[in-house]
């Protein structure tokens, strides 16, 4: 069951990626995608009784803290050149 | 009724709260305004925090609210409130890949759902094998090499954060 959850989780956020325009609502379903991995992972720690799937969690906290210490400056610097949050308004950058 | 529920607390509990977190993710696909959003992730996150502390693993749970909770989703409110989200995003909110999008990750959950239906079947509410001095035993002595990367990947992470604020400031005066 929380194997499913967690797979419904990463879908969602997935879709959630993909579907809305706001960079920060798109930002906020990455997270959710790792909230997803999250699940699984302590679901798999806990089922195996083997500390692997822990280490993992916490590996991916430090990575999603990372990852938001960085995507923020980015969207500030974003933000800072076009005034707005639309991701369509940037779609020069893909080469 | 009410004593078989409470005899399986647990696993009532255990359904109650990973209902909410579908919930909580359903809404932030639909939610309008960045806040609202944020307000359902972390609803999210919290309910993932109370499964955590039900499957035994707290201290899982208590770094899902520090961490995440406490420390992301602080920071991620803060940049709500500082800029001004009200533009084109804000009124036509879902891309035009909508519909592709919507398929392929019902398609993507279809997939996965049928691997693990067919895999492992799991029974929730046994309750950990391990508990935290195991957990920071293995942490330190097995796995003391990730442990250490992790240290590097903060401090690259906080030099390219100052670098992209740095670089795009340079730009703008040049």
């Amino acid at each position: 069951m929380l194997l499913l959850v967690a797979m419904a989780l990463f879908a969602l956020g997935l879709i959630g990626v993909i579907v809305r325009r706001n960079l920060l609502v798109m930002l906020m379903c990455m997270e959710l995608m790792l909230n997803g991995v999250n699940l699984s992972l302590v679901t798999f720690a806990q089922q195996t009784g083997t500390t692997a799937g822990a280490v993992l969690v916490f590996l991916i906290f430090v990575v999603a803290a990372a990852e938001i210490a960085i995507a923020i400056p980015i969207v500030l610097v974003l933000v800072r050149q076009r005034r707005t949050l639309d991701a369509d308004a940037y779609t020069d950058l893909h080469g | 009724m009410i004593d078989s529920i409470l005899a399986n607390l647990d696993t009532a509990l255990l359904y109650v709260f990973a209902l909410s977190a579908l919930v909580g993710a359903v809404l932030m696909l639909v939610l309008r305004h960045p806040m609202q959003v944020a307000m359902a992730l972390i609803s999210t996150m919290v309910s993932l925090g109370v499964i955590y502390g039900l499957l035994g693993v707290h201290f899982i749970a208590a770094f899902q609210v520090l961490i995440y909770v406490s420390a992301v989703m602080v920071f991620m409110v803060y940049v709500i409130m500082l800029l001004d989200t009200r533009d084109a995003s804000f009124t036509h909110r879902f891309s035009l890949w909508v519909l592709p999008g919507v398929v392929f990750g019902v398609l993507l959950f279809a997939v996965l759902g049928y691997g693990v239906v067919l895999g492992v079947d799991y029974v929730a509410n046994t309750p950990a094998s391990f508990g935290l001095a195991q957990f920071a035993a293995a942490f330190l002595t097995e796995y003391w090499l990730q442990f250490e990367l992790t240290s590097v990947l903060l401090l690259v992470a906080v030099v390219a954060a100052l670098a992209v604020i740095k670089g795009s400031k340079g730009r703008q005066r040049g």
